[in-house]
């Protein structure tokens, strides 16, 4: 076990544990954003630099700090860490750096996108970033390509962050996508014209945290906060599918599945292709009752959940209500529930 | 009834003076009054053939803006109805198809987009959160009074301004001259 300080909360975790996790286990606003790592995903991690902070002093035996910033999410603790994250003015000058730096050439048609309410992105840059840009020269486009009946590529929205590469191979028997080129020129794609068909191949939707890879029977439908999340689930005949999801409602129709995400947007049990795309009937689901919503998040707009703080002294609530009452936990009111 | 909290007062009738008994100098009084109205300055305005000036900052009918080229800047990324406190904005997004390009700037535009002016406060909030300068709540124009309900569901044939030049609204983004008057000539040869 290491004991490190983060942001001045002491916290033990196990040897190996990466800095990020270690946050993650005190939980709240010093965890540092992530745009590329993913827990459930081998490997990732490092690329896009958004969670990097200040280790202040490297061990206990070697109490030197280190004299770059980190990225938390592939730096092991070591016992007597000292790690500051949002109580340091550098790290967070270096974010908004960072934001800047994705921003370069992503393109401002968050009103054209799908992901845009969802977008670990847009989030990132609403928090950390400014509100103005720098860049004056031509952003890159590419030709667009069809990478299948499914999924939608947007190249020109791509953060790069090789979470989709890392899911092909890990999720799927096969991965046939890739990055592309280097540098300016990198590129997710097939290479020869080829599409992802891989019955676990959707997963990519989930796991891209921009709107590069979405649901093309989801395009253009509806936008995120005009619709209701309900969590249900149903026996998939596929072995590895869980069949635990999360559906999208508008009125009666369900827009689109997704699997569940935990806090951070990470996805923890994967679904496959059927129960995605094909499986958009509520007769085809178990309905287990409506997921919960951040309510610092923009699709808690117009959502009316119950703000009960006292369950008890409403009479009849009914069952699923209580179970969600009992898995979070009232929301305050007067604040956000952070 | 006895009172109950001692505090009403009891009225004394006094019989009537003589001046009160012989009924005219009351009746010139009242009329003396009602002539006097008759030579004031009136406090209503014939509406609708006259109609008040209105404030630079009235928040009026809505109005969907088109660009410079004629194309509709809406692009239905919900962010009003998302604002919108009374939840009077609905709309159905829609992907533009080839040879669409001229008709709506974005890939993404509103296939329908219907305001309820029944449900609409005039707040503006509409306005403020629109990325695109798309509406804007017009300060010479209002939801006119209607017999029917359903009439007050305004949709994209009410709202979006006509692509004539002459003819755009006087709130948001306005043309050049110049821009003008290449929109006059690219609308003649279509």
């Amino acid at each position: 076990m290491a004991k490190i300080t983060f942001d001045g909360i002491e916290v033990e975790v196990p040897d190996g544990t990466t800095i990020l996790n270690a946050a993650r286990q005190i939980g709240g606003s010093v965890v540092p954003p992530a745009m590329c790592y993913y827990t459930p995903l081998k490997g990732s991690g490092g690329k896009c630099r958004a969670c990097l902070v200040k280790v202040a002093a490297g061990s206990a035996k070697d109490p030197r700090p280190m004299p770059k910033l980190v990225a938390s999410c592939i730096t092991p603790v070591q016992d007597g860490m000292v790690v500051e994250n949002t109580t340091n003015q550098q790290v967070l000058d270096v974010r908004k750096g960072i934001v800047e730096m994705l921003l370069i050439n992503h393109p401002l048609d968050c009103p054209v996108c799908d992901q845009a309410g969802e977008c670990d992105l847009q989030n990132f840059a609403f928090e950390h970033g400014v509100s103005t840009t720098r860049y004056e020269e031509e952003r890159r486009t590419f030709e667009k390509i069809d990478i299948g009946p499914y999924i939608q590529l947007h190249m020109t929205r791509c953060i790069l962050c090789y979470r989709c590469v890392y899911t092909a191979n890990q999720v799927t028997d096969n991965r046939v996508h890739g990055v592309l080129g280097r540098g300016d020129a990198a590129e997710i794609g097939t290479y020869i014209e080829n599409s992802l068909d891989n019955d676990f191949i959707g997963n990519v939707i989930d796991v891209c945290p921009v709107g590069a890879l979405t649901d093309k029977t989801w395009r253009f439908k509806s936008r995120v906060w005009f619709t209701k999340p309900v969590n249900a689930h149903r026996d998939c005949s596929h072995e590895k599918c869980s069949g635990k999801v999360t559906l999208w409602y508008k009125g009666k129709d369900v827009l689109r599945v997704t699997a569940r995400k935990d806090e951070y947007g990470e996805v923890k049990e994967w679904i496959c292709n059927e129960c995605r795309f094909e499986r958009k009937e509520t007769a085809d689901w178990i309905l287990e009752g409506p997921a919960h919503i951040d309510r610092s998040s923009v699709i808690s707009a117009n959502h009316y959940e119950l703000p009960v703080l006292n369950a008890q002294i409403i009479a009849d609530l009914p069952e699923s209500t209580v179970r969600e009452l009992e898995q979070n936990p009232p929301l305050k009111l007067g604040g956000f529930n952070g | 009834m006895q009172s109950l909290s001692k505090r009403a007062k009891v009225l004394e009738k006094k019989p009537m003076t003589l001046a009160e008994r012989a009924y005219l100098p009351a009746i010139f009084q009242g009329l003396s009054i009602t002539m006097r109205h008759f030579f004031m300055k009136k406090a209503t305005i014939r509406y609708p053939e006259e109609t008040r000036p209105f404030s630079p900052v009235f928040r009026g009918l809505h109005v969907l803006k088109r660009d410079e080229q004629g194309r509709e800047r809406c692009t239905a990324c919900g962010l009003c109805a998302v604002a919108c406190p009374a939840e009077a904005i609905t709309m159905v997004a829609g992907e533009r198809k080839k040879g669409e390009q001229n008709l709506y700037r974005e890939e993404k535009y509103a296939v329908s987009y219907e305001i309820n002016m029944l449900r609409c406060i005039f707040c503006g909030l509409c306005e403020e959160a629109c990325p695109k300068a798309a509406i804007y709540l017009q300060a010479d124009k209002m939801a006119p009074p209607r017999y029917e309900r359903d009439e007050f569901i305004y949709g994209k044939d009410r709202l979006v301004e006509p692509a004539d030049p002459d003819k755009r609204s006087k709130r948001g983004i306005q043309l050049t001259p110049e821009q003008a008057s290449s929109l006059k000539v690219q609308l003649q040869t279509a």
